[in-house]
């Protein structure tokens, strides 16, 4: 469609641009000038760092070392960044990665039009547009997560065109999307570019029949371009008849695999029971049939293969029958045993690999190899073959000691399939094993499959989108929403349509099924997508924008408001934690028991211990019998006081000759002891006074001066009114901080990051829309917690409450902003909440003054109190309840606080990356 | 002994993926080496430092003598302030106590008027308030006692008592603070470690992998249980040995062994409520909240931060699920009291009986959990 051999401007040039991470080599001095205008395809097989690639153009990645021009700017310079963000739109590899799940689709429509500043009408306008045209208008309120794969996409698309861009980047697009909804894809992109011809696509893909449709072309390996040019020329230069055969020709001898045409010799058939067999297998999710009345029957040996659109059930299937899932109704039996989840030895005769990655990604391939071996109990010898034989099989050598998670998708596909097959099953259920995997790749796994199937009698039911691979299997079966629709061999299901292709086949049958039930995610016209090529973004872009801080807001707040839960645990969680911290410490020490040994037996002896036991804090226990017996007790934790009245005691107290008692308390709890040593000594001065009494004096008319102590604030001496309001700092601290830290390490985790990589929002603008809901969920938490510590504790507010407000109103943007200062060092989720909660949690319980007065610590505490926002809230907040303080007393502690702001704020800042490393 | 060989191999995958972790590994250290120490050091007695003033209204010999008896370390130096700044000076928390003489009060004392002392205290300072009233009262007593004494006047008391405090003779708050704080941490690591494992191996689906194969939820469980316990009993008999009795000097009493014993039993209780948090939880989010509504309430209720024997009946009864203040009492009788094993055998059989619940409890929620998954 367009004329290549004119001159055109470049919108990517790239020279001798280099990436490394650790000793892989991602990038080695590509050189590359993209014309713009066109439909540019990215190839390659697994890991030549064609994702890398795009990740760099995009400016979601820095830039190691060479030269690259994007849209006639230096991706280098963050200006150029900036300008870049509204011109070009990125969808990264995954399906959905950079949608927000628990977002509605319009909600995430709606979040990237503010991104881009789009006003609300055109917002509308343009979701509007979109969606009648992809087909998605119907399901406007469901959750992205529950959208299929081929929807995700979609979805993805749609956010990436609201605001117009120039450069399209899409990284696999249609890898794991059903080839219905990848035709539907690709009609969408090209009826795109009739509205929007100077737009430019970027697109790396692992399906050669879509390159075919391309305009121009970069084939890669090994971080290297091997050549460009349309699919034409490279198939001219090559010789080759079609796309995929130039392709293999252009890679380096030792990466094009045998070249043999794959040849599968015929099962045969001798009448052996059915490995595997589902009769009316039915699945309820809830009120949602995920699967209705499946049944089929697969031979020993078999390969047989399971088509349909994504999200038609047959992971439901697959998992059903390894016993992930519980069967509703129906049957289904493994080698002629009904599926029990719980029969393991049925397991070690099954291998399962399922659609997501789920080997342990911190463990090396090797590591994870010899896991796994040990797992499925193979002898030590035997593994060591095993594990030789497969990474021989699937050429894992050279990879061998890479991390697993560090691998590109096909790679890590290759390795699941390795450690499928590690234990030689007798059955292998695959689910989607070939999403991502090259075609090189791709054969070389069938080639094994064939050899499994027909040499070893290995059963084998796997599930794919690609209709060549479909061709491959014994028998198929078409499936959608939930029902087989026909299952039968792939040439026969082929020869049903007039072109003899399957895929006709395959799309005839589901759009079939679609009419009859009526329901659609048909585009309605892709007409809608003609025209209207205003130019929305852009005037807007570069500085800071209030519009998309709030954008950042909103959708955080929805989905906050998504997770109930959540929500529940940090304003209950905190109530119930006030409510049990405030009752359960309390200081006051009473029931202390006490044990004598009493050597002397007088009245006068027992006059003494009276004096213990007439008060409510001493509790007797049994009498001692020697030194011994006191020293053991005490060992033992059976007394905390022992008393030794020596012999002799009552005629020394009647003769007028100072005797010695002595107390033996427990020291090991030095808080305690402190505590009782003092209420000894009461209960011995009780006694000296009484003794006075008993001779006739009036013990306070001896007394030589009088002493008396006002206790301040809390006359009563409460633990209540002391504890009550000085343990609502601590939560208002903690909940805030550690969730604001997951927060943005999960946006890490799960990828959605990107978007704020590749959009023009700002570093300020990110860290400011995240904090803001969760400073007013603090805020709204620290309302509930002084309901309850007025209400229920009954402690009164006696101060101003004004200032108190205002400094929580700074304490939630301070808790916040540590809670981003940490979230912006650590990478992962759980880092997040270890060093959120470690390193935040002693020093708000320990050193802000909530049981030890900050002037009464130790240097070192009093520096850490003195640093920690935590000690200035317990200020204002004892000031407002118990010390009845104003404006004027409260002022230095709120400018503290006030302080703090940037000094958690501008480390969060400086630390936050506007790209990946 | 198949299952023995599962729970090892599977642990040692749990064992790497902490170790490879730098992050972790620095906070683990960290946290048992510096954070112990501090907390530990950072409360030296039960009464210290503590900040007070005079109003001396006298300005006597007497007065003077009872100002100088108050030096550190119980006491700061005291500042001399003006009646009308009491207020003022204690609102701010300026100031603790302030001791006010009222005029003439060394006349009124001599000529026998029992003139009064006040003592302002303030009360939001729970623990130091009462003590240091106690203190206050003894220090001035012996003052006037002995100023009057020698001018002359006689006041011997009839019975003398002596108090002394066994295992820890000079009150050394380090010692228990010490303890206190390794079993905070102690408490804190294990759930995060073993519960955010469990979450992780959810939130990347590497669970429903493990059983496929032919592995139990409770091999699963038990292979987090020992790896992560294991590591944190490592961290714990070097933060025992280099911080506790080394740099903090607390001596150990009892058995070191026999602690370590406890400690492992106290591990996997904790490690156990871990597993449990983690299975409730649907995502990380909601974890880290769990986490901190068990962790923090047992930091705080386990005895270590104010005495078991004061919290109101409901509250006791409640803070006895909690390993930590079975571990708590266990180790103090050990460390300090040089118990055997017959005198702490019942907390170590609470904390083994404790942990199996946690354990039966979340094992049953896990093969739930996990057929309900999908």
């Amino acid at each position: 469609m367009s004329d290549v051999s004119a001159v055109r401007d470049s919108i990517v040039r790239a020279s001798g641009v280099s990436q490394h991470y650790g000793t892989t080599v991602a990038l080695q001095g590509v050189t590359l000038d993209v014309p713009a205008g066109l439909m540019v395809g990215i190839l390659g097989p697994d890991g030549v760092g064609k994702s890398t690639l795009l990740d760099l153009i995009a400016g979601a990645r820095k830039l190691q070392s060479g030269e690259l021009e994007v849209l006639g700017g230096d991706i280098r310079s963050a200006s150029h960044r900036r300008v870049l963000g509204p011109r070009l739109a990125y969808m990264p590899q995954g399906l959905g990665k950079n949608l927000y799940h628990s977002l509605s689709v319009r909600e995430n429509l709606d979040f990237f039009g503010r991104l881009f500043a789009l006003d609300t009408a055109d917002r509308a306008a343009q979701i509007e547009r979109l969606t009648r045209a992809t087909g998605l208008l119907p399901f406007l309120d469901r959750p992205a997560g529950k959208l299929s794969g081929g929807m995700k996409q979609k979805l993805g698309l749609c956010c990436s065109l609201l605001h117009d861009p120039d450069l399209l980047i899409l990284d696999e697009p249609t890898t794991g999307v059903d080839p219905l909804s990848r035709g539907q894809f690709w009609d969408l992109i090209a009826d795109i570019r009739k509205g929007r011809p100077n737009m430019s696509v970027l697109v790396s893909t692992a399906y050669m029949d879509e390159a075919d449709g391309f305009d121009w072309l970069v084939a890669m390996a090994d971080g290297r371009i091997l050549d460009t040019g349309t699919p034409e020329e490279l198939r001219h230069k090559t010789d080759a008849a079609d796309l995929e055969t130039a392709f293999v020709r252009l890679l380096p001898e030792n990466r094009r695999g045998s070249g043999v045409e794959l040849d599968i010799p015929p099962l045969v058939a001798d009448g052996e029971a059915p490995a595997i067999v589902a009769r009316g297998l039915t699945k309820r999710f809830g009120d949602f049939t995920a699967l209705r009345d499946v049944s089929f029957e697969i031979r020993p040996g078999e390969i047989f293969g399971f088509l349909g659109s994504n999200g038609c059930g047959k992971t439901t299937t697959m998992k059903m029958l390894t016993g992930l899932l519980p069967i509703t109704e129906g049957e289904a039996e493994l080698m002629g045993r009904p599926v029990d989840a719980s029969d393991i030895a049925t397991r070690k005769r099954v291998g399962f690999m399922s659609q997501a990655f789920s080997l342990y990604g911190e463990l090396t391939v090797q590591q994870n190899l010899a896991l796994h071996a040990r797992l499925f109990d193979l002898p030590r010898d035997h593994a060591k073959r095993r594990i030789e034989e497969v990474v021989e099989l699937f050429d894992l050598a050279p990879i061998r000691n890479e991390k697993s998670g560090d691998l590109p998708l096909g790679m890590r596909q290759r390795l699941s399939l390795a450690v499928a097959v590690l234990h030689e099953p007798e059955v292998l259920i695959l689910d989607e094993p070939t999403s991502g995997v090259d075609p090189v790749a791709r054969d070389q796994f069938w080639d094994l499959l064939v050899h499994l199937s027909r040499e070893k009698k290995v059963t084998i039911f796997i599930s794919t989108h690609f209709m060549n691979e479909a061709l491959r299997c014994d028998r198929i079966s078409l499936m959608h929403a939930g029902q087989v629709l026909v299952y039968d061999e792939p040439k026969r299901l082929a020869d049903q349509s007039e072109s003899g292709r399957l895929e006709e086949t395959f799309i005839h049958y589901i759009e079939d099924a679609i009419a009859k039930q009526g329901g659609s995610e048909q585009p309605e016209s892709a007409d809608l997508l003609l025209g209207n090529a205003a130019q929305h973004a852009g005037s807007k872009a570069s500085g800071f924008s209030i519009g998309r801080l709030l954008a950042i807001s909103y959708r955080e707040m929805k989905d906050l408001s998504r997770d109930p839960i959540r929500v529940a645990f940090a304003s209950l969680g905190s109530v119930f934690l006030l409510l049990v911290i405030a009752m359960g410490i309390s200081m006051d020490v009473d029931n202390i028991t006490t044990a004598v040994l009493d050597e002397d037996q007088t009245p006068e002896s027992r006059a003494y211990m009276d004096a213990f036991f007439a008060s409510s804090y001493f509790t007797e226990s049994a009498q001692l019998a020697s030194h011994d017996d006191l020293m053991s007790r005490l060992r033992s934790g059976n007394i905390s006081v022992g008393v030794e009245i020596p012999r002799g005691f009552g005629r020394d107290v009647r003769d007028d000759r100072t005797v010695d008692v002595a107390a033996n308390i427990d020291g090991a709890n030095t808080q305690r002891a402190g505590t009782v040593e003092s209420y000894v000594t009461g209960a011995h001065a009780q006694y000296l006074q009484d003794l006075l009494r008993g001779q006739g004096f009036d013990p306070d008319e001896l007394s030589t001066y009088g002493f008396e102590s006002r206790y301040r604030y809390n006359p009563t001496f409460e633990s209540l009114n002391a504890i009550g309001p000085a343990v609502p700092p601590i939560m208002l601290l903690l909940i805030p901080a550690i969730l604001m830290a997951l927060s943005v390490a999960r946006e890490r985790e799960i990828g959605t990051i990107t978007n704020f990589y590749v959009t023009p929002t700002t570093k300020l603008e990110f860290l400011l829309g995240k904090q803001l809901p969760y400073i007013a969920v603090t805020m709204v938490n620290f309302a509930l917690l002084m309901l309850v510590v007025v209400l229920v504790l009954g402690v009164p507010m006696t101060g101003d409450f004004l200032p108190f407000a205002i400094g929580a109103l700074f304490y939630a943007i301070v808790a916040t902003a540590y809670g981003l200062m940490i979230s912006a060092a650590v990478k992962t989720q759980v880092a997040a909440v270890f060093a959120a909660s470690i390193l935040s949690m002693m020093p708000s319980v320990q050193f802000s003054g909530l049981i030890q007065p900050i002037s009464t610590l130790s240097d070192a505490g009093q520096a850490i109190g003195t640093f920690w926002p935590a000690s200035y809230f317990v200020h204002l907040s004892t000031g407002a309840f118990t010390k009845g303080l104003g404006w004027e007393e409260m002022l230095p502690s709120l400018l503290a606080l006030v302080a703090f702001v940037p000094a958690f704020m501008l480390p969060a800042y400086l630390l936050l990356r506007k790209q990946a490393a | 002994m198949k299952w023995v060989r599962h729970i090892f191999w599977l642990g040692t995958k749990e064992l790497r993926a902490v170790l490879t972790d730098p992050m972790m590994v620095f906070l683990i250290l960290f946290m048992f080496s510096g954070m112990v120490y501090l907390q530990a050091s950072a409360v030296t007695e039960n009464v210290n430092n503590a900040s007070l003033a005079i109003v001396d209204e006298d300005n006597s010999l007497v007065s003077r003598r009872i100002a100088n008896a108050f030096f550190p370390p119980n006491f700061q130096r005291p500042d001399y302030i003006e009646a009308d700044d009491v207020t003022g000076a204690m609102a701010d928390g300026r100031y603790l106590f302030v001791l006010s003489f009222p005029p003439n009060f060394e006349r009124d004392l001599r000529r026998g008027w029992q003139p009064t002392l006040y003592l302002d205290v303030d009360a939001t300072a729970m623990m130091q308030a009462g003590l240091g009233d106690g203190y206050i009262q003894s220090i001035v007593a012996a003052e006037i006692t002995d100023f009057l004494q020698s001018d002359g006047a006689s006041s011997d008391s009839p019975v003398a008592l002596q108090t002394r405090r066994a295992f820890n003779p000079n009150g050394t708050q380090r010692w228990f603070q010490a303890i206190s704080a390794v079993l905070d941490f102690l408490s804190l690591v294990t759930i995060i470690l073993v519960g955010a494992a469990l979450i992780r191996e959810r939130e990347h689906g590497t669970i429903e992998h493990l059983l496929v194969m032919p592995l139990t939820a409770t091999e699963v469980a038990l292979a987090k249980i020992w790896a992560n316990g294991l590591i944190i009993l490592v961290a714990f008999s070097g933060s025992l040995t280099l911080v506790v009795e080394g740099l903090l000097g607390v001596p150990v009493a009892g058995s070191r062994g026999l602690l370590m014993f406890g400690a492992a039993a106290f591990l996997f209780a904790q490690a156990s409520i871990g597993i449990l948090l983690g299975i409730v939880a649907r995502s990380m989010a909601q974890f880290a909240l769990l986490m901190l509504l068990v962790v923090l309430p047992m930091m705080m209720l386990s005895g270590g931060m104010s005495p078991v024997e004061s919290q109101p009946n409901g509250v006791r009864q409640f803070t006895w699920l909690f390993p930590s203040r079975h571990f708590l009492s266990f180790s103090h009788a050990i460390v300090f009291r040089g118990a055997d094993l017959t005198l702490v055998c019942g907390d170590l059989l609470r904390l083994l009986g404790l942990g199996s619940a946690y354990l039966v409890i979340s094992l049953t929620l896990f093969r739930r959990s996990l057929s309900a998954s999908g």
